[in-house]
This record gives C-alpha cells, structure tokens and sequence, in this order.
C-alpha cells in the first residue's frame, strides 16, 4: 500500500528536520563529554573535535575525585531517591487500590483531596516545611528529603495507579475472597503483581524529579554529610568555574549516571507516555 | 459516589479501607497541604521585637506597593511572564511539529529520535545551566566558532551577560531542555487518533499539510490544553535553572529575576540580607494565587469548551 503523503521527497525532508533537531538536541552534551578528556591546551584550541591520542587528558576526573566527595553525595541521592521511591509505591499503591476497589463515603472527595498536588507545586510550602523540619530535628538529614518527595510524588502515583486498578478483573479479587484471602492479601498477592508495569512506569517518572532536585537538598539538607550529587556537582562546579577541566569532568560524572538509567529505562518511560499514563 | 443503595447500616466499619489509605493520606497532608496552608497563614504575620505579630495583609501591601519592595516584586512578575511566553511561543510549537514528523507513518528511525530529543529533559537544571554556560562562554569560544561556520560571527554576544538579552537566552535554554514533553504527549496523542479518520480524509483528497491542520490538530487541541497548564504551573514555579546559571541574585543586575529567585533570595536570605519568613510567605502565596488562578481558567474556562472526541 502507498499511502498519500509518505512519498520520498516528503520523507526526506522529515527525516532532514528530525536529525537537525537532534543535534541541537545533543551537540551541547556531546561538547561536554569529549572536551572532560581533553587537556587544557585542546579544549580551548578546538573545542568541536574528539580528544585524540595527543590531546587525551584525565587531569579533569582526578582534580574531581581527589577534592570533591562525589562517592558520598552519589550514595546519598541514591539513598534519598530510592526511598523516596520505595515509599512512593508502597503508599501511593496502597490509597490507591482503596479509591479503586472499594465504594465509601468521601471516594470521590478523598480522590479530589490527593489529585491537588498533582498541580499544586509542593515548593510553595517551603518556608512552612522548613519551620516544620527545624521543629522536627530533621534539617539537614535525608529523611527530611525523603518525606519531602514522598509526599510530592503520591498524587500521581495515586491518580495514575488507581485508573489501572480499576482495570483489574473484579471476578479474579472475588475468587480471591472465596478461598478466604483477606483484603491485604488480596492487594499484595492479587492485585499488586499485576499493575507491575504501571508502577514501573510510575517509578520512572518519579525518580527523574527527585534525582534532579536542586530546590529542596538547597534548602533542607545542605550540610557536607547529607549533600545530594545535583547539590555537591552545583557547588563544586560554582568553586571550580575557572578550572575548565574539572568542571567539564564533574558535569560528565553527572550526566552519565542519568543517562545510563535513561538508556536502560527508556522504553518503560515512552511507552508509559504513549499508552496514556498522564492523559 | 453512589452509596445510597449499599446496605450501610448493617456493614461493620471495613478498617482495611482505613488502613489501605491511612499512610499516603498522613504523608501528604503532613508534609504538603498543611505547610502550604501554613504558609499562606504566615504571610498574614510580621516579626516585631522577636515575637511573632498578626497585620493582616499588610505583607502584600509591602510587596505591591514598598518602593524597596515592588520593583523587585513587579520585575520577577513580569520577567516570569516573558519566561512562560516565551515557552508557549517557542516549546510547544516545535514539541507539536516534531511530534507530527515523528507519528508520520512510516518513518524510520523513529524510536531514535524520541529517545535522543528526549534526553536534555532528563538531564537535571544544574548540568544544563552549566553546560550552556560555557557553550555560551565568549571565553571557551564555542558559540563563536559555530557562528563563524555559517558565517554569522559578528551576531555573537556574550548573551547570558547582558542585561537585555539574558532572560530570553535562559528561557531558550529552558525551552531546549523541555521540548521533549510536549513532543511525548502530542505524540502520544497523535498515535490514539484511528486509522480509519485519517483514511477517511485521504478518500476525500485531504492529505499531507492540510490533513495535519484540518484533522489532526483539531483532535489533538485537548493534549494543547493540558501540555499549556503544565507549561504554566512549572514555569511559574521556575527557580533551578536560573539559580546554577546565574546565581541567587538573578544577574545581571536582576534581569532574570522570576518569582522562585525572588522566594528564595526573601525567604533564605543572601549575602548581607537575612532571611524573612514573613515576607517569603507573602511571596509564596502569591505564586500559589497565580498558579492557582491559571489551574481554574484551564479547568473552567478552557478544558470545558474543548471538544473531547470518544473514538
């Protein structure tokens, strides 16, 4: 079948304006990731080509690792977004099964309740969740930011898993409560195994956010030993702004984590865009 | 919710519901609805002599009408306004346009494509404001260099250091890393349109670019609606990118000071200024008021009159 529209010189030019966009898309990552192996000289010689045998250089990553505690401040991001997303899943899955499964007074108003935040920026509470934390002991530890981000990801979690939990056949639940399952088994053993793959789409779209946060670890936990990557790479390179090797080599150390996560994950966060997930 | 016909008399109270609820419900009013209700509370008081003092609404008299005050306040309203203009201006088109080109059928490499525009959004505020900081650098040269191959090298400026050009270079910065959002949901949106329209139209001799304006934009409007509100609430809600970039004190000389900088320079204080809570709420809850009022024209005004297509 030759669809009207699709002819060559049409095709061309749209393939033409993608690979145009996508070089802007890259270049400015690709600049930086081949000028953090270059020497000093290089990098201001000529920019725009890849390091060579001559102009190779690790100068960059060993000033970085050698002044700056980026092992910690990667253990501590980690720490923060997989707790975070731990909480996120477990509780958003959670209230979310209730508002699917079960018919009770306040369903729809308790729904409403928890679907503000998905437009409600939960920034705009910082002056009082900073009185709160200060009253609570908790500046300056992650669990601070762990709260934080947990309550800024549960009302999508909420409002994306609970449309999927209504998808889930009634009759198998009631099979379920024949054979004596209680309602907790029925979630965790029934219903939980088989939204799988929304939560892991839901986990995707969550973790970029908190991974990139740059407002709350400012605010919160800015002390040397609760520092998150985005924070310690944000002060760490405002110290170093004129050493150009190891401000190239501490944004490549940030990018490549993101990046390698993004390549792994995604097929999971596209897919979940395109099927719906946030419509 | 129906729940008139269930028999509620005789039904014990199900704790498992409670239960189920319980923990996401306390999370989130804990840390997020009460602090936003504590905050817009606070912008209600002032710190006189160490204690804490009731003045209604005087703050928001301060910020509107302060010399010392609304300049600045007025300067980050409208430097936030361009900001989002600019996005709905720039972003969304190019996110539609590339969205088309990428649902045309057929087309190859497409899963390529998505994955690679879609990378500088999730590359996190600081590595990008880095990152275009020294593209930008008249020092480094690599703006320049580029410029010089298309032979425009004399239309180069330090554009982050000047006054007049620096917010719309931030919001162009802004709009590079963003464009994937609107290019994932038009697209999705353009993928659930059927078939059998598109094939109805071409049995009626609309095709190529007239197809897109006639029958696919019109059924994709709703997506326009929501990728707008969410262009709005996160660009009026903006603080990372200027903060790496350039800084708490918005330079050069404040020109691309937004209501999140304003925040956090009032709320946190910098360098010789100490920090005033009081105030930082009043400017909080003024975010809150904006956002809010632009999520209740979306709500009301606009996805009402949309026209939703069931296929």
């Amino acid at each position: 079948m030759n669809r009207a529209g699709v002819s060559l010189p049409h095709s061309i030019a749209a393939h033409a304006a993608l690979i145009a966009y996508t070089g802007i898309a890259l270049f400015p990552v690709v600049v930086v990731i081949i000028n953090s192996f270059k020497s000093r000289a290089a990098i201001f010689r000529s920019p725009l080509s890849p390091p060579t045998a001559a102009t190779f250089d690790l100068v960059g990553y060993r000033t970085v690792l050698e002044q700056g505690d980026f092992l910690l401040y990667f253990q501590n991001s980690l720490v923060v977004t997989v707790a975070s997303l731990f909480f996120i899943l477990l509780f958003g899955s959670m209230a979310a099964f209730a508002l699917a499964e079960y018919r009770f007074r306040g369903n729809t108003l308790m729904g409403l309740y928890l679907a503000l935040g998905i437009m409600i920026p939960i920034r705009l509470g910082t002056v009082a969740i900073l009185q709160l934390m200060v009253a609570s002991g908790l500046v300056n530890t992650l669990t601070a930011l762990v709260l934080v981000y947990t309550a800024q990801g549960l009302p999508l979690c909420v409002f994306i898993l609970a449309e999927f939990m209504k998808q889930v056949s009634d009759d198998l639940k009631n099979a379920g409560r024949i054979d004596g399952l209680s309602e907790y088994r029925i979630f965790f053993r029934l219903v939980l195994p088989l939204v799988r793959p929304a939560m892991a789409t839901v986990a995707v779209f969550s973790m970029i956010p908190i991974w990139n946060d740059l407002w709350f670890p400012l605010i919160l936990a800015p002390s040397e030993a609760t520092k998150t990557i985005t924070l310690g790479s944000q002060l760490f390179i405002g110290q170093y702004v004129t050493n150009w090797n190891a401000v190239l080599a501490a944004l490549s150390l940030a990018i490549l984590p993101v990046l390698i996560l993004y390549l792994i994950f995604s097929r999971q966060l596209i897919r979940g865009i395109t099927s719906g997930a946030v419509k | 919710m129906a729940t008139i016909d269930e028999p509620r008399t005789r039904r014990p109270f199900r704790w498992h519901i409670a239960v189920f609820l319980a923990p996401a419900v306390l999370v989130y009013t804990a840390v997020m609805i009460l602090p936003l209700f504590g905050t817009l509370e606070l912008s209600l008081f002032r710190s006189a002599n160490g204690t804490r003092t009731f003045v209604g609404l005087e703050n928001f008299r301060t910020l509107f009408l302060d010399p010392r005050w609304s300049a600045t306040f007025w300067n980050a309203l409208w430097n936030n306004t361009w900001f989002f203009i600019i996005h709905m201006l720039v972003q969304n088109p190019i996110g539609i346009a590339l969205a088309a080109l990428l649902s045309s059928p057929r087309l190859r490499f497409s899963a390529f494509y998505r994955t690679a525009i879609f990378i500088p959004t999730i590359l996190s505020f600081v590595i990008v404001g880095f990152a275009w900081k020294l593209i930008l650098s008249p020092l480094w040269g690599v703006a320049p260099n580029i410029l010089d191959l298309v032979g425009l090298k004399s239309l180069f400026a330090p554009w982050l250091g000047k006054e007049e050009y620096a917010l719309t270079t931030l919001s162009l910065i802004s709009v590079w890393q963003f464009v994937g959002i609107p290019m994932m949901l038009i697209y999705a949106a353009l993928l659930s349109i059927p078939d059998e329209v598109i094939e109805a139209a071409e049995c009626d001799g609309i095709t190529g670019t007239a197809q897109f304006w006639k029958i696919q934009l019109p059924l994709i409007l709703p997506s326009i609606g929501i990728i707008s509100i969410l262009t709005f609430v996160a660009n009026f809600n903006a603080f990372d990118l200027i903060y790496s970039a350039q800084g708490a004190l918005a330079g050069p000389n404040f020109s691309t000071d937004i209501l999140g900088t304003f925040l956090y320079r009032t709320f946190f204080g910098f360098q010789l200024q100490i920090g005033d809570p009081y105030m930082g709420s009043a400017i909080a809850s003024m975010m809150f008021f904006i956002i809010l009022a632009g999520v209740c024209l979306y709500l009301f005004a606009v996805q009402t009159r949309l026209r939703r297509y069931q296929y």
